[in-house]
């Protein structure tokens, strides 16, 4: 297979996160979204490291997955800390920056 | 080298150094009477330059002091310095003298003050030396308008100077208002002037009128009478010619020595004196001269009747000082500046005489009415005798000096050819004398008048009596000048006037009619002067109105001036505010609509992202396509 192939999973997989993101009503759904992008990212990087050659892709993949992983353990702190405040996790109804 | 010039700077600079202490060091203002004598011994040095620089100026050829102000590549704009020939050192000795005696005067006078006013009246008063001195000395028309503005200046704050009583701060603020409205004609003279000549400097236009670069008019000039009237327009607001003379008798509100040296001797002189300086310059023009000497002589009249009518003695002063300007104005309409000129030097001298015995009656008796006074040469001799010498001189009364110079100017109008004016003025001599022996048969003999008044000076039980020597002395300097200085002026080569004996008689024979007349009413009660007065029906009537002329400006300034600013007003708070308003109304709508945008949902904004970032991929694609 050639690179095309996984350059269009790697955009599906981006524009199904970009739209769990945007359509999801629950925090902790928004946050699965952003996982599907940034392994989209991932896949983009491997794909491209293996097509040319260099090694450099895959460490920073490598680097992108660990702090996905501090970013994701954060983001569902977050989420409890907002649950405990508000006793709600629906996007919609955290809306205190309101103009 | 100019050691005239160097006399005069010295003697003009002597009162700003007084202003700048009085108003820099501290606690010395507050303090009174050291402030008063910081300012005496400043302006007593004044006068001691003053005199030498006058001395030395009547033999120097050299007489100028210049230093460049507004460079310019063609030569200097404008500059400052010293004029210091005979004609301006001799009104500089004038402005000296008697600024140092009535600052003398001033410490008996205003002695009841509080030390923090006291010094601000000196203060005021050295900055009004330093004024009026920067005026007569200056050598060209920037200066001079500079410090004819800074005199106005002067003149208000001490009009004002007891500005807790209404009548004091609206009779400074009339001053201030109306003198101003002739100084914007001198201004707009003096820019037209410069226009024409290119220069402001006096020297230059002289030269410039001598070798006759100067014509009168032509195409796409302005004509030169235009401007001479406009420089005389402001000789008329600060020397109180009809119809703006209404301002000087309100002055009167001001403490007396300031009447007698601003409003008598020197600053309202200043107008007579810039037509003096500058008589080269209105020769040119002969029908504004002629306008002047016509202005002059009905003024004189004018004032006249209405000094007949004031009870007020300091009132019949201020009448009799509008009078005697125009006659000084007469003169030099006539032609003959040097005898208007002289008239002033004289008139200074007896006019700040009887403003300070004035001074010195109201100081004792505590009232300005001369109906509650009565009987005084027996408690004041002293007073009453240099007031009779000062009043003598006023109506022209041979060996005192204001006869010479009243004869000098009726015989320069008649010379000029003024018939009209000659008569005019002749029967203001009548009037002259008339009303001011009317004020000493009053006053100095008379019945004395009951004590409805709390007396001046802490005498409640009405017993008045000489002023202290501190006032006294300046009242005996001036009656033995005004003695002295018709004879003692300086024969001036112009001022030789060819006049027929008769009127000298004439002149000294209304005056003794007038004092004739004056005696048989109010001295001898011979003639009633219910019925005198009623004899004179309308005219007194109007006489006590003023002739109407304050009620005329009163008029103007309600109907017109506060009209017009109530337009004023209403276009700024509803024509140009409301624009104002609208474009912030605007604005504030359009903040409340865009704000609508600002949901505060995360999930929109990354939705604009992407569809931006979208857009931009888009754009960027179509436009370099690969």
């Amino acid at each position: 297979m050639g690179l095309q192939a996984y350059l269009t999973l790697a955009a599906v997989l981006f524009a199904i996160g970009l739209f769990g993101v945007v359509t999801r009503r629950n925090a902790i759904g928004i946050l699965l979204g952003i996982e599907l992008m940034l392994n989209a990212v991932n896949i983009n990087l491997v794909a491209f490291a293996r097509f040319w050659g260099d090694t450099a892709g895959m460490i920073f993949t490598l680097f992108t997955i660990s702090i996905t992983v501090a970013e994701v353990a954060l983001g569902l702190a977050l989420v409890i800390l907002i649950f405990r405040v508000k006793r709600t996790v629906i996007a919609d109804h955290l809306d205190i920056l309101r103009g | 080298m100019s050691v005239s010039g160097w006399l005069a700077l010295y003697a003009w600079l002597a009162p700003a150094v007084a202003f700048v202490l009085l108003s820099v060091v501290y606690g010395l203002r507050r303090s009174g009477r050291p402030a008063a004598w910081v300012s005496i011994a400043l302006s007593a040095y004044a006068l001691a330059a003053a005199v030498g620089a006058w001395w030395v100026a009547r033999a120097e050829v050299s007489n100028r002091l210049l230093w460049d102000w507004i460079p310019m590549e063609a030569g200097p704009l404008a500059s400052v310095g010293v004029l210091a020939d005979a004609d301006s050192t001799l009104m500089l000795i004038l402005v000296a003298l008697i600024s140092f005696l009535v600052q003398l005067y001033s410490v008996g006078y205003l002695a009841d003050e509080t030390p923090a006013s006291l010094g601000r009246y000196f203060a005021y008063q050295s900055l009004f030396a330093f004024s009026m001195m920067g005026l007569v000395l200056a050598p060209n028309f920037v200066q001079l308008f500079i410090f004819w503005e800074l005199v106005g200046l002067c003149s208000y704050l001490l009009i004002g100077y007891w500005y807790q009583k209404p009548e004091a701060a609206r009779a400074a603020v009339k001053a201030f208002w109306i003198t101003k409205a002739g100084d914007v004609g001198l201004l707009i003279g003096i820019v037209l002037l410069w226009r024409r000549a290119g220069t402001f400097d006096f020297a230059e236009l002289f030269q410039l009128v001598q070798t006759g670069a100067l014509p009168l008019g032509g195409p796409g000039l302005v004509p030169l009478g235009i401007i001479t009237f406009c420089i005389y327009l402001g000789a008329v607001g600060k020397s109180a010619q009809f119809p703006l003379h209404v301002w000087l008798p309100d002055a009167m509100e001001g403490p007396t020595p300031v009447s007698a040296l601003i409003h008598a001797a020197t600053m309202v002189t200043a107008g007579v004196y810039l037509l003096f300086r500058t008589s080269w310059l209105f020769a040119l023009t002969p029908g504004v001269l002629e306008l002047v000497g016509w202005v002059g002589a009905f003024t004189a009249l004018l004032a006249a009747t209405l000094a007949c009518v004031q009870s007020d003695i300091k009132r019949v002063l201020a009448y009799s000082t509008v009078s005697q300007l125009g006659y000084m104005m007469a003169a030099i309409g006539a032609g003959f500046a040097v005898a208007g000129f002289h008239h002033l030097l004289t008139h200074g001298v007896f006019k700040a005489l009887l403003f300070l015995g004035a001074g010195a009656v109201i100081h004792a008796v505590g009232s300005n009415d001369i109906f509650t006074m009565g009987g005084l040469w027996r408690k004041m001799p002293q007073t009453f005798i240099v007031f009779l010498v000062g009043t003598l001189s006023l109506a022209g009364i041979p060996a005192f000096g204001g006869f010479f110079s009243k004869e000098q100017i009726l015989g320069a109008v008649f010379e000029g050819g003024l018939t009209a004016p000659l008569a005019m003025l002749v029967l203001t001599a009548f009037l002259t004398a008339f009303y001011m022996f009317r004020v000493v048969f009053i006053a100095f003999f008379g019945a004395a008048a009951p004590a409805a008044h709390g007396g001046g000076h802490g005498h409640e039980d009405g017993h008045a009596h000489d002023a202290p020597l501190v006032m006294a002395i300046p009242l005996w300097v001036l009656a033995l000048l005004a003695l002295a200085v018709g004879v003692m002026i300086i024969p001036h080569p112009a001022a030789e006037v060819e006049s027929p004996h008769w009127l000298a008689f004439l002149a000294i024979g209304v005056a003794l009619a007038g004092i004739g007349l004056a005696w048989l009413t109010y001295g001898a009660k011979v003639v009633d002067a219910e019925r005198l007065s009623s004899a004179f029906g309308p005219i007194r009537a109007a006489a006590e109105r003023r002739y109407w002329l304050d009620d005329l400006f009163g008029g103007i300034y309600r109907g017109v001036i506060l009209a017009l600013s109530r337009l004023v007003g209403w276009t700024d708070r509803y024509l140009v505010d409301g624009v104002v308003n609208l474009f912030s109304a605007w604005t504030l709508m359009a903040g409340d609509r865009l704000r609508r945008i600002q949901s505060g949902r995360p999930q929109d904004y990354i939705y604009g992202v992407a569809l931006g970032v979208l857009l931009l991929m888009f754009f960027s694609l179509s436009r370099w396509p690969r």
